[in-house]
């Protein structure tokens, strides 16, 4: 009988000792090319350390020592005038709205944008397939160019204020959003967009009623998220532009001792509303995309 | 036949009126909330706030640039400069190919019939289908002749004359006259005025540097040019590859940093390998913690100790991500499949043997496209706590839109971020393919 494990013919049956030999060699392969690796990248990992350390103005041991040295001076302060931090939690209330309306409505314009051009850019959806590269990259270049940069050239054309923040946290979140949204699209069930085609429906309520019911609690899910990642990033831009919590953390710092009870009031604002908002977004896109 | 129960018609329905409205009042409660939006930012406001004006400067710098002739009025010296700033300066006595010098005329051809011309006793500008602007000054005024009605776009008084034309703008004032030219293009991208290779075509530059005499003779023409290149004072090459140089590192440091911290923390902070629940729980806070204070908060902190420069970013990307990725890590490490730990604990394996060779194979792909995810995303936070910290790519963009006159710099910058982000994501992305699912 013929042995089918091996084959019919006898000699080409491997013998155990090659077969471990093999074995051995690969893991030694393995063993030396990830050693390699590893030294290179922990190579890497020092001098790059080592270099940034010396272009950087104050040397790596100086500042370690002095890390806690500003957050204590501020505590120190704020906590004589702590009586006087529940006024100014008041008083930059209205900032931190600002803060948060410029994020939401980044996000809301942004999600908007993101669900056209995703639509547009996904195979089997697209309105016009042949323009889905042309889509694509558009999302890309959204997508790469740094908040900051828009913002600061729109305010040196639209002035201050919150405007700016807005445009160029929404362009960013279009092209984010569009490419995860893209990829929830392109998984959706084709049937009920084929079931509307057959009975004459247009493009738009073939999306509308076909797919965006398949794909809405994905995109939410992604969109709070998002949400997240605008909020921070609504506060950052204020502190290097205008507007916001960020801007009045920035004047704050400005001023330096003297406020620094406002630098903690602020602090501690900006802190509760990014754990209260995390912790939300958190909650419903369990909910979301679990049920429940 | 008996009767058609219709509680379930009715509640049908009742659940199509329900989505009916629903479907109209989200739309109705966006549309809400950005009209309230639109009026908490003064959207009416802005209108009158945008300068349109600045953003024809900053349109027109993006692709063009413009050349100053100026003579003060004193002296007669004529000088011509791009952008008149002093490194853009034409060495004295020489001027581009459009404007000459006879004696005490000045000609300068502004292309399209435009010509101004500055002579001894004054200066004039000819101008297509309009006529010929003369100004002359007489005693402390200065006296204009132009063909009347004067058009709007010549703005006159007894102390300034300024003409704009679509070929150039042409100021006279009793110290100096001036005259901008503006063109397409970048001007000294590559060499300075004087550097010997101005003004060259990239074909002479070629032949120099293939075959050409040696300029300098202690050292190659290419060489030279290179090092030309490099050191041009007007768009300071070496200085911006360096900037984004450190934009990289800042966030390849930072990232690296935090997953290597992150690793043991996470395995920390797991249900399944650290069964002391306070301890778990306190990581789990210190994750939350740091993740909450949020970058903006650390980097002003670090700053404040550190100093301005990349180390200083790279520890913020670093406190930052730590937070992300030891709550990532935990995440992925309490996921795992247990039966791999089961099979290596079966040989007598220890627990540091178990989670190198039962946890770490499984969870690595998970980790490296997280991680990779970050050091992709990185390089835009990079660029913005470069802004604050003072360093990298960020702080060069900054200090050129803070002047707001170089936005041809502005411009440059931006194109190169831009690129320098669309490279790492396709370098994040190709890593990822390449060690997640072999080559």
């Amino acid at each position: 009988m013929v042995d089918i494990a091996f084959g019919p013919e006898r000699g080409k049956r491997p013998d155990t000792a090659s077969i471990q030999d093999s074995y051995l060699e690969m893991v030694r392969r393995k063993r030396m090319y990830g050693g390699i690796l590893l030294a290179l990248f922990i190579a890497t990992m020092a001098s790059g350390w080592v270099l940034a350390d010396s272009r950087n103005a104050g040397g790596f041991w100086n500042g370690i020592l002095n890390v806690f040295e500003f957050p204590s001076e501020v505590v120190a302060e704020a906590w004589e005038k702590r009586a006087l931090i529940p006024a100014l939690f008041v008083e930059h209330i209205p900032s931190l709205i600002e803060t948060l309306n410029i994020a939401a409505v980044a996000t809301l314009l942004g999600g908007l944008a993101a669900m056209a051009l995703s639509l547009l850019a996904t195979r089997g959806l697209a309105r016009w397939p042949r323009m889905i590269p042309v889509f694509r990259r558009s999302m890309d270049a959204l997508r790469a160019i740094p908040e900051i940069v828009i913002a600061l050239v729109l305010i040196y054309i639209l002035g201050g204020g919150p405007v700016p923040a807005v445009i160029a946290i929404a362009l960013h979140t279009g092209g984010a959003l569009g490419k995860l949204f893209s990829e929830v699209a392109e998984n959706a069930d084709l049937k009920p967009v084929e079931g509307l085609q057959s009975v004459g429906a247009s493009w738009s309520q073939r999306m509308w009623l076909g797919v965006i019911p398949q794909v809405a609690p994905n995109w939410l899910s992604y969109a709070l998220l998002r949400f997240e990642i605008n909020v921070r990033a609504s506060a950052i831009l204020g502190f290097v532009g205008e507007g916001g919590i960020g801007y009045d953390l920035k004047l704050a710092m400005q001023w330096g001792q003297g406020r620094y009870d406002d630098v903690v009031a602020i602090f501690l604002l900006l802190f509760a509303a990014i754990v209260v908002i995390d912790r939300t977004s958190d909650h419903f896109r369990n909910r979301l995309v679990k049920g429940r | 036949m008996a009767a058609v129960d219709t509680t379930l018609a009715t509640q049908i329905v009742g659940g199509f009126a329900r989505k009916r409205l629903f479907a109209f009042a989200v739309p109705a409660m966006i549309l809400l909330y950005l009209a309230y939006t639109a009026v908490a930012f003064d959207l009416a406001g802005l209108a009158s706030r945008a300068r349109m004006d600045n953003a024809a400067i900053l349109l027109s710098d993006f692709w063009s640039h413009k050349t100053h002739v100026t003579r003060d009025n004193r002296t007669g010296e004529v000088t011509a400069a791009v952008e008149g700033e002093a490194k853009g300066a034409y060495p004295a006595g020489t001027y581009p190919d459009w404007v000459s010098v006879a004696g005490t005329v000045t000609t300068i051809d502004l292309g399209t019939g435009h010509v101004v011309t500055y002579d001894a006793s004054g200066a004039s500008m000819v101008v297509p289908d309009y006529g010929t602007i003369d100004i002359r000054p007489e005693g402390n005024r200065l006296v204009l002749t132009a063909p009347e009605p004067l058009p709007d776009w010549i703005n006159a008084s007894n102390t300034r004359v300024s003409v704009t034309t679509p070929a150039g703008r042409f100021n006279y004032t009793r110290s100096k006259v001036e005259t901008f030219r503006y063109q397409a293009g970048w001007e000294l991208f590559f060499f300075t005025l004087d550097s010997p290779f101005a003004g060259k075509g990239p074909l002479e530059l070629a032949g120099l540097a293939l075959w050409g005499d040696r300029v300098d003779p202690d050292r190659s023409n290419f060489g030279y040019m290179v090092s030309e290149v490099w050191t041009n004072k007007m768009w300071r090459h070496s200085d911006v590859v360096w900037a984004l140089f450190e934009t990289i590192l800042m966030a390849f440091l930072g990232t690296m940093g935090a997953a290597i911290i992150a690793l043991p923390l996470g395995f920390l902070a797991a249900s399944n390998f650290n069964p002391l629940g306070p301890l778990r729980f306190a990581f789990r806070r210190v994750f939350d913690f740091i993740r909450g204070v949020d970058g903006l908060i650390w980097t002003i902190i670090l700053s404040r100790a550190f100093g301005p420069g990349p180390m200083t970013g790279a520890l913020a990307i670093l406190i930052t991500d730590t937070g992300s990725f030891g709550k990532m890590f935990s995440e992925a490490l309490e996921n795992i499949d247990d039966k791999q730990v089961e099979g290596v604990r079966s040989t007598g394996a220890n627990s540091l043997l178990r989670a190198r060779f039962g946890v770490i194979p499984q969870v690595t792909p998970v980790l490296i496209s997280q991680v990779l995810y970050f050091l992709e995303s990185n390089t835009r936070s990079a660029t913005v706590i470069g802004a604050i910290v003072g360093g990298g790519i960020g702080l060069l963009l900054t200090q050129a839109i803070q002047t707001q006159k170089d936005w041809e710099e502005v411009a440059y910058y931006m194109t190169l971020i831009v690129l320098m982000v669309m490279a790492m994501d396709s370098l994040s992305g190709w890593l990822r393919r390449k060690l997640i699912k072999g080559e």
